[in-house]
């Protein structure tokens, strides 16, 4: 009612009211203060709801998973195709079994969701508790008396070549990572020793007991491994970038080993390489060659490369993994220097993150980054989420790119992976033996992709103990592209 | 029906307090002619947020108490809606009107956490509404208030302390005392009495030995309040202190140094008690100590994080994750239940409630009382910046309480005492503006 008299008073006379009732400058500014710090807080209270509900939902210490549980039963994970990778099995009386029908071979890479989460499991885990099902089955089945169906999750997994890539792989412990270049989607991802995620619960006590056992260990993204040879991939971009116009006359007499001051580095198995030239030291995985350009570089191009291919530092990676470590050349010994530029010394490095430099290299540069889900459906099949390929940037430059293409190539053309060439594709690659011991018993590398004028996939491989790359991981890596591009044609 | 209303509900009941909200604001401009049929739309959209709410919570809990509870909270809103503008035709709408909503609001979130304590709180509330209700009467009739300086902040100062002494004979950490069963914690009403004392002190004389003068009074409230470890009143105090000085001289210098000596008595609480390092540590990264000294704030995220915009569902998440939910953190509770969109609208009720208290201040042409409601509008709108940006990990957590909405006698009163003053104080002036204009 006040209000109604004011105005009614300002009409009758409006010049004897005061002109600015508001003319209190710090009242004024002290709502404008006021109103400030509000703007700041509900902006900040809006962000954190925006960017910050799954991470809050998944941390084990929030009681709420156990309430959405309750009420939701975990949704399916399939593969690309739709196969069930997992599932809930209810018996009608309030029993869930959580059922993986491909029993061992998802093991690392879909995960568990029992004694703790990993792989897609935790990945996913918000989508799978949480239920995006009509209102009117919501209320069904309320009345009823049932758990609403957790929303399901479509990933990138291709089940023939995990398929291939776990039998290749065999009785020997290592990974495998598949990859497609051009949206960084993973196709597969295999790990051994491997289990079956059907009976974690039961095994869970012996495995745990275990000290030795890795077995849940995922070697395809916690595995660290030093790179062995096809670290020269990244002691060869330095050389490009140091001498861009001269490294092509590049030069070197291999005598099978190489000495710089006291030290002294040997080819693989003494090998004695001659004359070789650039491409040549690499196809033929020189040790003595790039211990010389190793020496070469200047600790400042060293480190600016391993920066561009993300060595000490986080990757663009949803899924949890280990960083990868190297030293930059600077604070090293020769010695160690031409380690490192050989892959040996102190370098660390994991599957997943020499399988996103391959597929840089395939991808004129440019990193897509690796991604697992595709997307995430409700129980009628209407999208809730869709994840699309998307572009780290470039690791290096198109140019730098296709040099190391054509190296790659002339590996699989003449060099240490010529078990690849002479078939319907071609591939492009690098080995690797990784020495892990002063027995000189070593690590089977490969890292490469295919057709290498226009790549469609990248394959990257460790067998652990099983000798040279180009006896062991490259075969495997045959084996993977002849499946995929036997499917296609 | 059950799953179609409560799921519904996620959707319709912030879109109702978003329509609210907006209203509150619109009231704001004094453009606005028809303010009556705003206020009254308001009190529509109160009383089906309302019916929402327990509708919720009877159907999810499937219990009849929470029927008969709705019966008498609506009684006790339309009392404060409707019946205190039929006493006081000239009261403030919009203020009346936010009362309600906090309040209701806050007595639904109090009963789906502990039924008991949401009848206590009910009976708190009947009781600071039947004592409130005689301050405007009183206020046009007491005409020694401004005399009494220093009684204010004597008073102020001896019942803060004894507080103080009593927690420390008994070795204890309260910051409350209990009589009777009863609990009281002085500090929340010796925020009116420091008003007052302020109010009073510089209404006629802000030289720069009477700023001095009250700024030790000031100091001794503080300094015994972060003694006693409750560094949110503290902080409270100090920052009513520093505007209320701020709009008594006018002199921006004064908000200037009140920054600076803010920031060093901060620095230098931080470097001598154990308990501010703690709140400062806790803050920087909780998830370090997540299981002690981080605790209550990361449930709170989770709380917070896990409900999103809209909500879980009244009576669907679980608030009582976090300690001290219903005093502290019940913002974090409202978010998870009823939704940040929900919480948003909250804050801004509240910053409606600030900026019509500014409003009226400008108008009030005595200084005593104009001090008096200036000042109040600081206490409460920063303790709301203290509890939500605590709860929210914006500033490092202090532990106060969101007024009218969370669990605590003390704070519902004292709440309730300073609105009606304010009340009071608004009625007074459009009284003596009609002697003016009559004249």
């Amino acid at each position: 009612m006040p209000d109604k008299k004011d105005s009614t008073q300002r009409k009758k006379k409006p010049n004897a009211k005061k002109k600015h009732p508001l003319n209190r400058p710090e009242i004024i500014v002290t709502s404008c203060l006021f109103g400030l710090l509000f703007a700041v807080l509900i902006g900040y209270l809006g962000y954190f709801t925006a960017t910050s509900e799954q991470e809050m939902l998944n941390n084990s210490y929030n009681s709420r998973q156990a309430i959405l549980l309750s009420r939701n039963y975990r949704g399916t994970i399939y593969s690309a195709d739709g196969d069930v990778l997992a599932q809930t099995a209810l018996d009608g009386h309030q029993g869930e079994t959580r059922v993986y029908p491909y029993a061992n071979l998802f093991s690392h890479i879909v995960g568990y969701a029992t004694k703790g989460r990993t792989g897609i499991e935790s990945l996913a885990n918000y989508y799978l508790i949480n239920t995006s099902t009509s209102l009117s089955n919501k209320a069904a089945n309320d009345v009823a008396g049932l758990k609403n169906p957790g929303d399901s999750v479509y990933t990138t997994l291709d089940v023939a070549l995990q398929k291939t890539a776990d039998e290749q792989l065999g009785i020997y412990k290592g990974a495998i990572v598949v990859t497609q270049v051009s949206t960084g989607k993973i196709l597969a991802m295999v790990s051994h020793p491997n289990f079956d995620p059907n009976q974690i619960a039961s095994a869970w006590d012996s495995i745990i007991a275990d000290e030795n056992s890795s077995v849940l260990l995922n070697r395809a993204t916690h595995g660290q491994y030093p790179p062995g040879s096809t670290f020269k991939i990244v002691t060869a971009l330095g050389y490009i970038r140091e001498n861009p116009d001269t490294y092509d006359s590049y030069s070197f007499q291999c005598t099978g080993s190489f000495r710089s001051g006291e030290s002294r580095i040997k080819c693989y198995h003494g090998t004695n390489h001659g004359q070789v030239d650039f491409v040549s030291s690499f196809a033929k995985s020189c040790n003595c060659s790039f211990a010389n350009i190793g020496t070469s570089l200047s600790k400042e191009t060293f480190g600016e490369i391993l920066d561009d291919l993300l060595f000490n530092q986080p990757l663009p990676l949803t899924l949890s993994y280990k960083e990868s470590s190297a030293i930059p050349t600077g604070g090293q010994s020769v010695s160690e220097v031409m380690q490192t530029s050989i892959g040996q010394g102190r370098t660390q490095m994991t599957p997943i993150h020499l399988n996103m430099i391959t597929s840089a290299i395939a991808y004129g540069g440019v990193l897509m980054k690796p991604y697992v889900i595709d997307r995430v459906e409700n129980d009628a099949g209407r999208v809730i989420k869709s994840y699309q390929p998307s572009s780290y940037g470039p690791l290096m430059t198109e140019e730098e790119a296709a040099e190391l293409r054509e190296l790659m190539t002339a590996v699989v053309e003449g060099g240490t992976a010529k078990k690849l060439s002479g078939l319907s594709y071609t591939a492009a690659g690098k080995t690797g033996s990784a020495e892990y011991n002063d027995q000189g018993d070593s690590h089977a590398w490969f890292t490469g992709f295919a057709p290498a004028q226009d790549p469609e996939i990248c394959v990257t491989i460790i067998v652990e103990g099983a000798g040279s790359g180009g006896d062991y991981a490259v075969p495997i890596a045959r084996r993977i592209f002849d499946a995929y591009f036997s499917r296609e044609k | 029906m059950r799953e179609y209303v409560t799921e519904l509900s996620k959707f319709i009941i912030p879109a109702l307090m978003a329509i609210y909200t907006l209203c509150s604001f619109a009231c704001l401009f004094d453009k606005w002619g028809k303010k009556v049929a705003i206020y009254a739309f308001q009190a529509v959209f109160l009383f089906m947020i309302q019916l929402f709410l327990f509708a919720d919570l009877a159907l999810v809990n499937g219990d009849l108490e929470y029927v008969f509870f709705y019966a008498f909270v609506q009684v006790l809103l339309l009392a404060m809606a409707v019946m205190v503008p039929a006493i006081y035709d000239k009261a403030n709408r919009l203020l009346l009107n936010n009362m309600c909503m906090l309040s209701g609001v806050g007595l639904c979130v109090i009963s789906r956490l502990s039924f008991g304590r949401a009848v206590r709180q009910y009976i708190i509330m009947l009781l600071s509404l039947a004592v409130s209700l005689f301050i405007p009467w009183a206020l046009s009739r007491i005409r020694f208030l401004k005399k009494l300086t220093w009684a204010y902040g004597i008073l102020g100062i001896v019942m803060l302390g004894a507080v103080l002494i009593y927690s420390e004979v008994t070795y204890g950490a309260e910051i409350s005392f209990t009589i009777g069963g009863v609990t009281f914690q002085p500090s929340e009403f010796v925020k009116i009495l420091f008003l007052f004392f302020l109010a009073a002190a510089l209404w006629d004389d802000t030289s720069f030995p009477r700023v001095a003068v009250t700024a030790a009074v000031a100091g001794a409230h503080v300094v015994i309040l972060v003694l006693s470890k409750d560094l949110g009143s503290a902080l409270i105090f100090f920052v009513g202190y520093v505007f209320v000085v701020f709009a008594a001289t006018r002199n921006y210098l004064y908000l200037c140094a009140g920054a600076l000596g803010g920031s060093g008595a901060a620095w230098g609480a931080y470097n001598l008690f154990a308990h501010v390092r703690n709140r400062v540590i806790t803050w920087l990264d909780p998830w370090a100590y997540i299981d002690n000294e981080g605790f209550s704030i990361t449930q709170s995220l989770f709380a917070i994080g896990s409900g999103s915009w809209f909500g879980m569902g009244l009576s669907k998440g679980n608030p009582g994750a976090i300690p001290f939910v219903e005093k502290d953190f019940i913002f974090s509770s409202v978010c998870e239940e009823l939704g940040v969109a929900f919480g948003i609208c909250v804050i801004l009720v509240t910053l409606s409630c600030f900026l019509e208290m500014m409003k009226m201040a400008a108008r009030i042409r005595d200084r005593f009382y104009q001090l008096i409601v200036y000042g109040i509008g600081i206490m409460y709108i920063f303790q709301i910046f203290l509890t939500v940006g605590g709860g929210t990990k914006l500033i490092p957590l202090t532990g106060v309480t969101l007024p009218f909405v969370s669990y605590g006698g003390s704070s519902v009163m004292t709440t309730m005492i300073m609105f009606f003053l304010i009340q009071g104080i608004y009625i007074r002036m459009q009284q003596e503006g009609e002697k003016h204009s009559a004249r």
